[in-house]
C-alpha cells in the first residue's frame, strides 16, 4: 500500500539500525523520550525496539490526551450527559476511561447517550439530525485536534446551530515538555518531538529545549522508520556535541506550522490560566478554553458544572508513568490490578497511553522469544570515526 | 463502588495472592512482573461491572469473562467447559455413520443476529443467520443438517423487507444443503429491537472420526488461514455510512461446510477449526494459546488482506487482526501436513486466497506472538473493548 509500506521496510529499518548501533559510545547509555503517545503506540505495535541496542531506552512522555485527563473531568462530562435531552459525544478512546463513578461505557449502561465520532464535524451533524436534543462535543487533545474543535464552533455559529456546544479540554504540548525537564528525577538525552503537533505550531517552540536545556530534539512522524529515524539523528547529534531542533517530519511539518490552523485556534480558545493534569497535578497555562465570544458554544457555560477535583486511586502511578520515571511495568499494579479490561489508571485505557501499548503489544520477555523471532543487528561501519 | 474504592479492592485482592515467584531472583524484575501478569491472567473471571455494557458483546476479553463468570458458573457441565463454538455429543441406541450401533455423534450450536444494518452489501441478517450456525457446526467436522429460525420483529417493520431476509435465508439453507425445520416469532413494541433480531440454532453429525478443538493444538503445528481477513467488518463500518469512506468491499458470508470437508478429506491433520468472526483471527489465536497452553507465532507479512481493508484500518486506526469474518476460518494442522492442508483449501472456491500464516510453538506460553512487517517482535492480545458493536 502506498504511504505506508515504505516506511515500513524492514531491509531500511535494518540498516539504520547497524548505523545507530555503530554510533553507541561503550559503556553510555542513552535515554530519549518520545513525547507522544502516537510514537509510543507505533514503537509497541511495530516491535520498534527490537532494533534499538540495548544501551538506547526509549521513555515514554506525556503526549496522550487522554492519559492526562483527570478524574474530575470525567465526572464532570458524564454530568453533562446526565442533563436531560443531552446527547454527548466524543472520540472513541474516551469511552472507557474511569472516572470517580465509572467510565462513559457504564454511564451508558446507566441510561446516557453518549456516542464516538471520529470527527467533531460529525457531532454537529449529529445536532443538526436531533434538533430537539442538547449535543455537547467533549473535545479532548492537544494543539493537533484543537483547530478542527475550533472549526466546528465557526461553523456552527455560521450555521446559527444553537443546540451544540463543546465541553473543552485541549492542552497544550510546551508546558508539559517544562515540567517534564524541570523534573528532578529524570535524566533524558534528547526529545522525539511530537509530529502531529508540530503540523500546527510548527517547530520554533522547541527552541528554548535546545537553547536552554541543551537537549537535541527532532520532530517526528509516525511511521516505524520514521522514529528509527529520528533516533539515528538523535545519535549523530550527541555523537557532534550539538544539540538542536530537527525536523525529520519534513513532509508533513512545515517549520513555522499551519499560520491558519493557528489563526483559528485564536479565534475560538484562549489559554486558562491552570489546567489539572491527571498525575501531573495543575500546570499554569497548560490548556484552552473557550473565550467569551463564543459563550454560547461552551459547555462549561451552559451547563453548572460540579468541577469536583477527584484524587486518582491511590494505587495509581500514572503520573510517573506520564513523566517517563517509571516504565509501565514498574506501575505497583500494572498487568495485574489495573488491565486494559478493567483499568484504574488512565496510561491503560487510551491506545496511545504507555501502559496500555506496553500491555498489549510488548508483555513479553525479548529473550524468551528472541529463538523464535530474532534480528542480528551488526553495527555498521561509520564513515569518518 | 466508586473507581477509587473498586482500585484499592482490587490491589488488595491481588497483593492476596503472593508477589514472589519461586527461583524469581534468578530473574530480571521485568521477567517477574510478566509472571506476576501471568498468573493474575490465569485466575477466576469476574465481572467488575454493575451493569451489561457493549464490551460485554464484542467477542473479546469482556465477553470471555461474562461467559466464564456467569454462564459457566451457572450452567457447569463438561459439554460447556470445552468452551467450543459447538456442543459435540454421542447419542447412543442411534447407529452411526459407521453404523457399528456406537451411537451417533451429533453436533449442537445456537447464535443470535443483531447486525446493523440490516441489509450491507455482500449480504444480509437472513444469509449471516444461516451460515454463521452452519459454519459453526462445520467447525467441529459436523455436515449440518437442520436449522431452527427464531424472529424477534420490531413493530412497524416493513413486511417487504421481512420476505427479503427470509428469501435469503432460505436460499442460504439450500446452498449449504441444510433444511430450517422449526422457528418462533415474537413481536416486540417500537423501539424495543432495531427491526428484526435472529436466532437460529443447527443440529449437524460427525460423519468422520475426528474430534477438533482449541485445546489439542501442540508445538509443531501451523496455522492456516482460509482466504483474505475482515471483509465483513470492514462492510458493515462502511456500510453504515458514518465514516463517509466508499469502497466496493463486500462481505464474505459463505457457508464452510464445504470447505471444510474438503480439508478433512485430503489430511488427518487437523487439530482445531475456527471460523474468525467476532473478535477476529487474533481473539481465536488467543483462545487456542490459552486452552493448549502453547504460543502462536503469527507472520504480518503473510496474513492475506485486501488493499481496501488494510486501507481502512490504517484510517480508522484499527487493527485488521481483530475485524470479524463470516466466511474465513482459522485452521490449526500439524506441520507435517501443512503443505497438503493448504492445497486443499485452495482447491476449494471459498480456500483460493488460502495461506499459512503462522506456527505453534512451546514457549512462551499462551501468548500470541506477531513478527511485524517492519520486522519487529510484539504480542497479539484479545480484543478489548469494542471497536464496533452489532457486527453480526
Amino acid at each position: 500500500m502506498r504511504f505506508v509500506d515504505e516506511f515500513r521496510d524492514a531491509a531500511k529499518a535494518r540498516a539504520l539500525a547497524a548505523q545507530i548501533a555503530a554510533l553507541c559510545e561503550p559503556g553510555r547509555q542513552y535515554k530519549f523520550m518520545e513525547v507522544c503517545g502516537g510514537h509510543t503506540h507505533t514503537i509497541y505495535k511495530h516491535g520498534l525496539e527490537d532494533y534499538l541496542p540495548e544501551t538506547v531506552t526509549l521513555v515514554h512522555g506525556p503526549g496522550c490526551p487522554v492519559c492526562v485527563m483527570p478524574m474530575g473531568r470525567v465526572d464532570d462530562a458524564i454530568h453533562i450527559a446526565e442533563q436531560p435531552d443531552v446527547i454527548l459525544t466524543t472520540f472513541g478512546d474516551m469511552m472507557r476511561v474511569p472516572g470517580g463513578r465509572g467510565s462513559f461505557l457504564d454511564s451508558n449502561a446507566a441510561g446516557t447517550d453518549i456516542r464516538m465520532v471520529y470527527s467533531p464535524l460529525d457531532s454537529l451533524k449529529i445536532a443538526r439530525q436531533n434538533p430537539d436534543k442538547r449535543v455537547v462535543f467533549m473535545a479532548i487533545g492537544f494543539e493537533t485536534t484543537a483547530p478542527s474543535t475550533a472549526m466546528t464552533v465557526l461553523r456552527a455559529a455560521a450555521e446559527k446551530i444553537e443546540n451544540f456546544s463543546i465541553f473543552c479540554n485541549h492542552v497544550t504540548i510546551i508546558p508539559a515538555i517544562k515540567a517534564i525537564l524541570n523534573s528532578p528525577d529524570l535524566r533524558l538525552d534528547g526529545f522525539i518531538g511530537p509530529g502531529h503537533v508540530s503540523t500546527v505550531i510548527g517547530c520554533r517552540p522547541y527552541d528554548f529545549i535546545a537553547r536552554e536545556y541543551g537537549k537535541p530534539l527532532v520532530c517526528a512522524g509516525f511511521e516505524p522508520l520514521d522514529i528509527l529515524q529520528s533516533v539515528y539523528q538523535l545519535m549523530i547529534q550527541l555523537s557532534e556535541g550539538r544539540s538542536e531542533v530537527e525536523n525529520q517530519y519534513s513532509r508533513v511539518v512545515p517549520w513555522d506550522g499551519n499560520p491558519r490552523a493557528l489563526k483559528v485556534i485564536g479565534e475560538v480558545m484562549e489559554l486558562r490560566p491552570y489546567f489539572e493534569w491527571r498525575g501531573l497535578g495543575f500546570i499554569s497555562h497548560s490548556a484552552l478554553k473557550v473565550r467569551d465570544a463564543y459563550a454560547a458554544f461552551d459547555a462549561e457555560k451552559i451547563f453548572d458544572l460540579p468541577g469536583v477535583r477527584v484524587a486518582d486511586p491511590k494505587a495509581c502511578q500514572c503520573g510517573e508513568v506520564l513523566k517517563g520515571v517509571l516504565k509501565p511495568w514498574e506501575c505497583k499494579v500494572f498487568g495485574t490490578a489495573c488491565t486494559p479490561e478493567t483499568p484504574i489508571g488512565t496510561c491503560m485505557v487510551s491506545s496511545e497511553g504507555a501502559c496500555a501499548a506496553y500491555y498489549n503489544f510488548g508483555r513479553f520477555s525479548r529473550d524468551r522469544v528472541r529463538e523464535a523471532t530474532s534480528i542480528e543487528i551488526t553495527p555498521a561501519p561509520v564513515a569518518g570515526r | 463502588m466508586s473507581t477509587a474504592e473498586w482500585a484499592e479492592a482490587a490491589v488488595a485482592d491481588h497483593a492476596a495472592d503472593g508477589e514472589r515467584v519461586i527461583g524469581s531472583e534468578h530473574r530480571g524484575r521485568e521477567q517477574q512482573v510478566l509472571d506476576r501478569i501471568d498468573k493474575a491472567r490465569r485466575r477466576k473471571a469476574r465481572v467488575r461491572e454493575e451493569r451489561i455494557t457493549l464490551a460485554h458483546g464484542a467477542g473479546g476479553k469482556a465477553t470471555h469473562t461474562l461467559i466464564e463468570a456467569v454462564f459457566l458458573e451457572a450452567f457447569r457441565n463438561p459439554l460447556l467447559e470445552r468452551m467450543e463454538d459447538q456442543a459435540v455429543f454421542t447419542v447412543d441406541g442411534v447407529n452411526g455413520a459407521g453404523g457399528n450401533g456406537a451411537g451417533a455423534r451429533l453436533a449442537f450450536t445456537t447464535d443470535s443476529y443483531v447486525v446493523s444494518p440490516l441489509f450491507f452489501p455482500g449480504g444480509d441478517i437472513g444469509e449471516l443467520a444461516v451460515n454463521g450456525t452452519v459454519n459453526d457446526l462445520a467447525m467441529s467436522g459436523a455436515r449440518p443438517l437442520h436449522l431452527s429460525a427464531g424472529f424477534i420483529l420490531e413493530e412497524g417493520l416493513p413486511v417487504a423487507d421481512l420476505q427479503r431476509i427470509v428469501a435469503s435465508m432460505a436460499a442460504a439453507a439450500t446452498a449449504a444443503g441444510v433444511d430450517i425445520v422449526t422457528g418462533d416469532t415474537k413481536v416486540v413494541e417500537r423501539g424495543k429491537a432495531d427491526g428484526c433480531f435472529i436466532n437460529t440454532a443447527g443440529i449437524g453429525v460427525l460423519e468422520r472420526d475426528v474430534t477438533l478443538g482449541a485445546d489439542r493444538v501442540r508445538p509443531g503445528d501451523v496455522v492456516l488461514v482460509s482466504g483474505p481477513i475482515g471483509d465483513h467488518g470492514v462492510t458493515i463500518m462502511l456500510a453504515r455510512g458514518e465514516l463517509d469512506i466508499s469502497s466496493d468491499i463486500t462481505s464474505d458470508t459463505a457457508p464452510l461446510a464445504g470447505l471444510v470437508d474438503t480439508l478433512l478429506s485430503a489430511t488427518d491433520g487437523v487439530r482445531c477449526l475456527r471460523d474468525a468472526t467476532r473478535g477476529g483471527v487474533a481473539t481465536i489465536l488467543n483462545e487456542v494459546a490459552v486452552a493448549s497452553d502453547v504460543a502462536v507465532v503469527v507472520d504480518e507479512a503473510a496474513v492475506p488482506m485486501r488493499t481496501e481493508v488494510r486501507g481502512a484500518s490504517e484510517i480508522l486506526g484499527i487493527d485488521p487482526l481483530y475485524v470479524a469474518c463470516e466466511g474465513r476460518m482459522i485452521a490449526i494442522v500439524d506441520g507435517a501436513q501443512a503443505e497438503a492442508a493448504l492445497a486443499a483449501l485452495r482447491s476449494h472456491p471459498l480456500g483460493a486466497g488460502a495461506a499459512i500464516i503462522g506456527e505453534v510453538k512451546a514457549d512462551p506460553p499462551t501468548l500470541v506472538l506477531l513478527r511485524t512487517e517492519f520486522g519487529g517482535t510484539r504480542i497479539v492480545d484479545m480484543l478489548i473493548g469494542d471497536p464496533l458493536p452489532r457486527i453480526c
